[in-house]
């Protein structure tokens, strides 16, 4: 060991000397779709998992799942497959809703609600979800997340309140959580996906006026002692027309793309894959944001200031100390992806944060 | 402790290479800092204890002076120093300022990086920060001591002394105490001290978190691997190593306990605590309850706890006459006893951790040493008499914890061998001083 360190240091020590500057595109791209044999054999496990189980278990409509050996349970809505014009055309939208472009989805089941911390702790703690007493080898060899040294709710409230200040990475690793013990395929949305489930079939889905029965935001999310605003219990505001609380509000949304600008062409499916660390995109505004910022089309690119009170290096790849007001849901495709498109959705592939 | 000859095996996993030749960039002699003068030349810091925060703390003293360069690293253990090296190589901000000297592996690692840098960082377990401190103040080095500065009262009062000789040769000892440094909490903490919530009464002040660093059961043990090797690798669950729960972690809350009250000591203090989750062999609690009284009848309660499937949040509640500092859940705000929001504070947040190391090496270059975090000893001391408190189940006076003789750190520390850690403390039969 000793021999090995002297070696890689002095290459190390040379290497560095002679590079100046960020690596380059390329090479981050390369490491976002590099393949590990040994992760992919556990996503083709996961995955032969679930092709027996929807044999088992055929899904129509809205249908309720309990977690296996606990007492949680979340709800899917059913998310027709359509077209949609994503973005906006509107004279005062963001430049970064434009150009409004045709998107044509495939069917898929969305989580009616946002992640709970009800949800979310039994991915961080094993023993909350019971699996000490139930141990099942899929799931106990799963990556998940280191203990935080911050107390990530921010006594915000855990039951039935939304789980947030999660990575896009620690988002896409409870996917696969929940995917293996379930038996049933997660990941997070696409950018499309989550703006047309946001819609909910309609073109403008809650006129402002409205707003206040579907969502929280700055002016109605105050709450003693959170004077400025704080998340509430998901499911407390209206559904959307397909069943979807909180789309807008509550807590931003993570969704599976790279925060890109969009281009005029008409698209299928679309999902822009992960090639650097930031900025990925984020949906659907916040009970920190005012009403404008709280909207189907907006978009927000995540931002390495998100982990700023994280003094460690390397920074988590779990936790985003300063996002406050960011969570997620999931979606589960109609139709069963390839097993490499399952290991890129919960495989970004760069986790790692520049510093 | 260790000061004696390490077991053989350290002597074996300790290693000394020279990597400046190959890389180019060893310049022999940089010019010892003489206290109290300005300096302008490369700095060589050293860095105690290569884990996450360690690794942290380098960057952020890389980042705080383009002329720092880090020359050399300690931990008990090579690959950990080996992955730290890697890491902070790779950074694209000050990668090619890490142009590493010597890295050592160890008990006594620590000695041999303080004799040959100019600034050190102290980020092992806090159970070594005494000895470590120690030596580099007596080496003449400047420090960067992250909290707390020790877990037990003998530990203590060895800081104290440090302290003191610090200010004698005019080096600067910055502490981890990160929030002294967070432009919001100091904002909010003027507002008191400027009389904006009236004469203070109280303090509700909580840490309610889940477990930091769970220790495995025995089984998953290496075979052969000692017991000072198992406890230091497994540091948070042992009392001698973390100190616990409260002394590691809550002593932030105790921190701004202490600094709402100027640093002045409290009178004395009640405690419970318990642990409800197995042990596995640890002896550290999961949870406590502190009230301490300070002069004028003020009454301050602290109470942290580390568990899955429970509340959890980490507040401040200053109470005085005229209103409520809140800190935690949303920006420090006063709210007046009618529900109103007095004072709200706004503006951008300080990246705390990085401003530490910029005061630190603004100091040192300007000649002008920063040394006043007395608090380094005072909050850490505050926490530790809590823990006395809880453990013990008696009523604990400032100077019974100040002059506790209940020593948790063995002197020496020996890597082989047996050492057996007492159980978890039961009060009323637990010993406090």
């Amino acid at each position: 060991m000793k021999g090995l360190f002297v070696l890689i240091s002095v290459a190390a020590a040379i290497a560095a000397t002679e590079r100046i500057g960020p690596p380059p595109p390329q090479a981050l791209a390369a490491q976002a779709t590099a393949i590990d044999p040994k992760e992919m054999a556990v996503v083709e496990k996961i995955r032969a998992r679930i092709e027996e189980q929807s044999k088992k278990t055929p899904r129509s409509g809205a249908y309720t799942v309990t977690v296996p050996n606990t007492v949680v349970t979340y709800t899917m809505a059913p998310v027709p497959a359509g077209e949609f014009t994503m973005g906006s055309s509107a004279a005062d939208a963001k430049p970064d809703e434009k150009p409004a472009h045709n998107v044509k989805l495939d069917a898929f089941w969305m989580q009616a609600h946002e992640v709970t911390w009800d949800l979310y702790l039994m991915f961080m703690f094993a023993d909350q979800a019971k699996e000490t007493e139930h141990p099942d080898a899929m799931v106990d060899g799963l990556s998940r997340p280191t203990a935080p040294f911050l107390e990530m709710s921010f006594g915000r409230g855990n039951n039935g309140f939304p789980a947030i200040s999660m990575t896009q990475h620690a988002a896409n690793k409870f996917a696969q959580w929940l995917s293996a013990k379930t038996g049933e395929y997660y990941r997070l949305p696409t950018e499309a996906e989550w703006e047309y489930a946001c819609r909910g079939g309609g073109k403008t889905p809650v006129a402002p006026a409205q707003l206040d029965e579907y969502a929280w935001f700055a002016k109605n999310s105050p709450a003693p002692p959170f004077t400025s605003g704080t998340y509430h219990k998901v499911g407390t505001k209206k559904p959307n027309a397909w069943g979807l609380y909180d789309m807008l509000g509550n807590v931003m949304e993570w969704t599976l793309d790279q925060y890109a600008p969009y281009s005029a062409a008409p698209a299928v499916n679309p999902w822009v894959r992960s090639a650097q660390p930031y900025p990925h995109a984020v949906r659907g505004g916040s009970w920190n944001d005012d009403e404008t910022r709280v909207a189907c089309s907006g978009r927000v690119a995540s931002d390495l200031s998100w982990k700023k009170l994280d003094p460690q290096l390397p920074k988590s790849i779990w936790y985003m100390t300063n996002a406050q007001w960011l969570g997620f849901r999931l979606v589960h495709p109609a139709k069963l992806p390839s097993v490499e498109d399952m290991y890129h959705a919960w495989n970004n592939g760069v986790a790692v944060d520049p510093y | 402790m260790a000061t004696k000859k390490e077991p053989t095996k350290i002597e074996r996993r300790d290693f000394l290479k020279k990597t400046g030749t190959a890389a180019g960039v060893l310049a022999a002699g940089f010019p010892a800092i003489i206290s109290g003068q300005s300096v302008t030349n490369s700095l060589k810091l050293g860095l105690v204890g290569c884990g996450g925060r360690g690794g942290g703390a380098a960057g952020q003293a890389l980042t705080a002076d383009p002329n720092n360069v880090l020359t050399a690293v300690a931990d008990i253990d090579e690959q950990i120093a080996e992955s730290a090296v890697t890491r902070l190589k790779n950074s694209q901000k000050y990668g090619s300022r890490v142009k590493i000297e010597g890295a050592f592996a160890g008990l006594d690692a620590y000695d041999k990086v303080i004799s040959s840098v100019d600034v050190v960082i102290l980020a092992t377990p806090p159970g070594f920060r005494p000895q470590h401190l120690t030596a580099a103040i007596n080496a003449n080095k400047h420090v960067f001591c992250e909290k707390p500065c020790a877990t037990d009262s003998p530990g203590v009062r060895q800081v104290i002394e440090a302290q003191k000789l610090a200010q004698q040769k005019n080096l600067s000892l910055v502490a981890g105490f990160c929030w002294r440094y967070n432009n919001m909490i100091t904002e909010a903490v003027k507002q008191v001290k400027s009389g904006a919530i009236g004469r203070l009464v109280s303090h509700y002040s909580t840490y309610y978190t889940n477990p930091v660093k769970p220790i495995p059961p025995e089984s998953a043990r290496p075979a052969g691997m000692s017991d000072t090797e198992w406890q230091i690798r497994n540091w948070y669950n042992f009392t001698w190593t973390g100190g616990d729960s409260l002394v590691e972690q809550a002593v932030h809350n105790a921190d701004k306990i202490m600094w709402m009250m100027d640093d002045k000591p409290p009178i004395s203090a009640v405690g419970v605590g318990g642990r409800a989750v197995p042990a596995n062999g640890g002896n550290i609690f999961d949870h406590f309850e502190v009230n301490y009284l300070f002069p004028n009848g003020y009454r301050v309660f602290l109470a942290n706890r580390q568990s899955t499937g429970c509340y959890n949040g980490t507040f401040d509640y200053v109470m005085g006459t005229d209103g409520t500092l809140m800190l935690g859940g949303g920006p420090p705000r006063i709210e007046t006893p009618d529900g109103k929001i007095k004072w709200q504070w706004q503006g951008e947040e300080y990246d705390m951790y990085q401003r530490e190391h910029d005061v630190l090496f603004a100091a040192i270059r300007a000649g002008k040493p920063k040394n006043d975090d007395l608090n380094l000893a005072t909050s850490s001391l505050l926490a530790i008499m809590g823990r006395h408190a809880a453990y013990s189940g008696q009523q604990i006076t400032w100077e019974q914890a100040l002059n506790s003789q209940v020593r948790l750190v063995p002197d020496p520390v020996v890597w082989n061998g047996k050492h057996e850690v007492p159980g978890l403390a039961i009060p009323g039969k637990t010993q406090a001083f």
